[in-house]
């Protein structure tokens, strides 16, 4: 590094550390954030939660309901990734650069893909819950559309990554479509997706939590339940369990992300 | 078969043979065995979960048809009733400011965190240690952490802000050592050789040369914690444009209020989604992970 790159580089971190304070002061106005209180009250806040979100011997007699509750929740998160992701492998053939059958169809996926991702979840389920009532396949549907974005956009990723040298030498061949896709484009990036479809069923056991207590259903409702008649204790052993379950599944997941990639 | 035990055997060992004695072209394939299971696993726990569902009062020819409607209302009549334009873009600012504020204070935290967590600039004992913290912490879903705030600091930003701090400190932590651990080794030895103590370490070897890189990863977590704050409005009470999602929605079945809040929230995540592809495209052309 010369003596000028580095006086740039220096001017560079002095203007974006100005910008970002000046962002921070601004959102800190229009929010009504204390900064002062916020610190003052993270003791406090951490001393509760010390003295209250303790499980009691009572609350573990409710560990077999709670548990049912958590089931679904890990049933809705797999099966929602699971549909996605077979829908988002169409998608992502259509949008990928190596696999398009024509400009048309991908940029419909990438549009597909872009729309049900960048609306939140929050939106999804609080339409859904609208006409399909409280019940398991809102929350399912809701993980669903925000899955499909997510998942197509990885998945065209990974399409693209992989070696066109492959694909061209099958086409060299005359090879058709299909073929090329199953003997090329699929053995090379499946891997890949799999990872993301493991990645995604974590984020999504995460998500729905928040997308149980908007719409009423699996272990985000149990919770809420608690919460809003005050039982602190319940509360913890939902907590508890919700953090067993995940990083069970993400023990399991880097196990098989470890032998495949 | 005969033919090839007698004569010139080849040695058996290196050559695998299927049950049939055919060359086994796959052999060993420990890979594929996996991948083939794992898929076969969540077939079955997918259909497995069709039967585990609650179908309680659902009638899916009525729901979907009712939802078909509903989304064409939403996205073809957006109006606002129930709030003014001004108001609108105070509460999308509101949601931006927890964002922001949640992004820069975590990133803080985190930086110091990360310097203990890399394993080139600290102890192994303490980086494993703020490992295990940064992995329970992730595993707590980040509105669980908003409402048991919420209790403790009372409704409003500062419990929102502190409730997804927690996730974005440990996202934070984790994509910082990551980003610490790459500084090259002659640099970090270099340094040592001149007597200089570890903060001058940090100070002038580590920071300058991963400054670009930590700044595009605390964007791209604002990216996330965007919606993250949508999220909090709507189901822990934080304020803001999910706030007025969850109320439209909820309270005043007001679908063409929902649809123009829904557009506003699309808008802004695309721009950030345009921003932070082109970071990834160019500070990690590998397509980051996580």
């Amino acid at each position: 590094m010369n003596e000028k790159a580095m006086r740039k580089s220096r001017w560079i971190t002095t203007v974006s550390l100005i910008i970002i304070i000046g962002i921070t002061y601004l959102s800190a106005v229009i929010t009504e954030f204390n900064f002062i209180d916020s610190v003052a009250t993270l003791p406090k806040a951490l001393s509760w939660i010390f003295a209250n979100l303790w499980i009691t011997q009572e609350t573990w007699e409710r560990l077999p309901a709670i548990l049912g509750k958590l089931n679904e929740t890990i049933f809705m998160s797999i099966a929602a990734t699971t549909l996605a992701a077979i829908i988002s492998l169409f998608l992502g053939l259509m949008g990928s650069k190596t696999t398009k059958v024509n400009n048309v169809f991908s940029v419909l996926a990438r549009l597909i893909a872009s729309f049900s991702r960048n609306i939140p979840v929050v939106a999804w389920s609080l339409i859904l819950l609208i006409s399909f009532g409280q019940n398991s396949l809102t929350g399912f549907l809701a993980l669903f559309v925000g899955t499909l974005g997510f998942l197509t956009r990885a998945f065209i990723e990974s399409i693209d990554e992989a070696s066109q040298s492959a694909v061209e030498a099958l086409q060299a061949t005359g090879a058709t479509y299909a073929h090329i896709v199953n003997k090329a484009v699929i053995p090379q990036s499946l891997p890949q997706m799999l990872s993301w479809i493991l990645f995604m069923i974590e984020t999504n056991i995460r998500s729905a939590t928040l997308v149980g207590i908007l719409t009423g259903t699996g272990i985000g409702y149990t919770f809420d339940l608690y919460y809003k008649s005050l039982n602190y204790n319940a509360v913890a052993l939902v907590t508890f369990t919700i953090v067993i379950a995940v990083i069970i599944i993400e023990l399991i997941s880097n196990r098989i992300r470890k032998v495949i990639l | 078969m005969e033919m090839l035990r007698g004569g010139a055997q080849p040695k058996q060992t290196y050559i695998k043979r299927t049950r049939t004695g055919r060359i086994n072209i796959k052999a060993g394939n420990k890979v594929e065995l996996v991948t083939k299971w794992t898929i076969a696993m969540l077939a079955v726990l997918t259909i497995m979960a069709f039967f585990f569902f609650d179908y309680t009062g659902l009638q899916l020819e009525r729901a979907i048809t009712e939802t078909a409607y509903n989304l064409k209302t939403m996205f073809l009549e957006p109006t606002l009733s129930h709030f003014s334009w001004g108001e609108a873009f105070h509460q999308i600012g509101i949601t931006v400011g927890l964002g922001v504020l949640a992004t820069v204070i975590g990133a803080i935290i985190a930086l110091f965190l990360a310097f203990l967590a890399a394993e080139n600039l600290s102890k192994p004992w303490i980086s494993k240690s703020v490992r295990v913290v940064v992995a329970f912490i992730r595993a707590v879903p980040t509105v669980l952490w908003v409402l048991i705030f919420a209790i403790a600091a009372g409704l409003g930003s500062e419990a929102a802000v502190l409730g997804m701090l927690f996730h974005s400190i440990a996202y934070l932590v984790k994509a910082f050592s990551e980003s610490f651990e790459e500084v090259d080794r002659g640099i970090l030895e270099a340094m040592r050789a001149t007597g200089s103590n570890w903060w001058h370490m940090v100070t002038h070897g580590v920071l300058p040369s991963t400054f670009t890189y930590l700044l595009s990863w605390t964007f791209l977590r604002f990216e996330i914690n965007f919606g993250v704050a949508v999220a909090m409005g709507a189901a822990a009470g934080a304020g803001g444009i999910g706030f007025e999602l969850f109320m439209a929605s909820g309270f005043y079945f007001d679908l063409r209020e929902v649809g123009f809040i829904t557009y506003a929230i699309l808008i802004i995540a695309i721009i950030l989604e345009i921003v932070s592809t082109q970071l990834k495209n160019r500070y990690f052309p590998a397509a980051a992970k996580n």
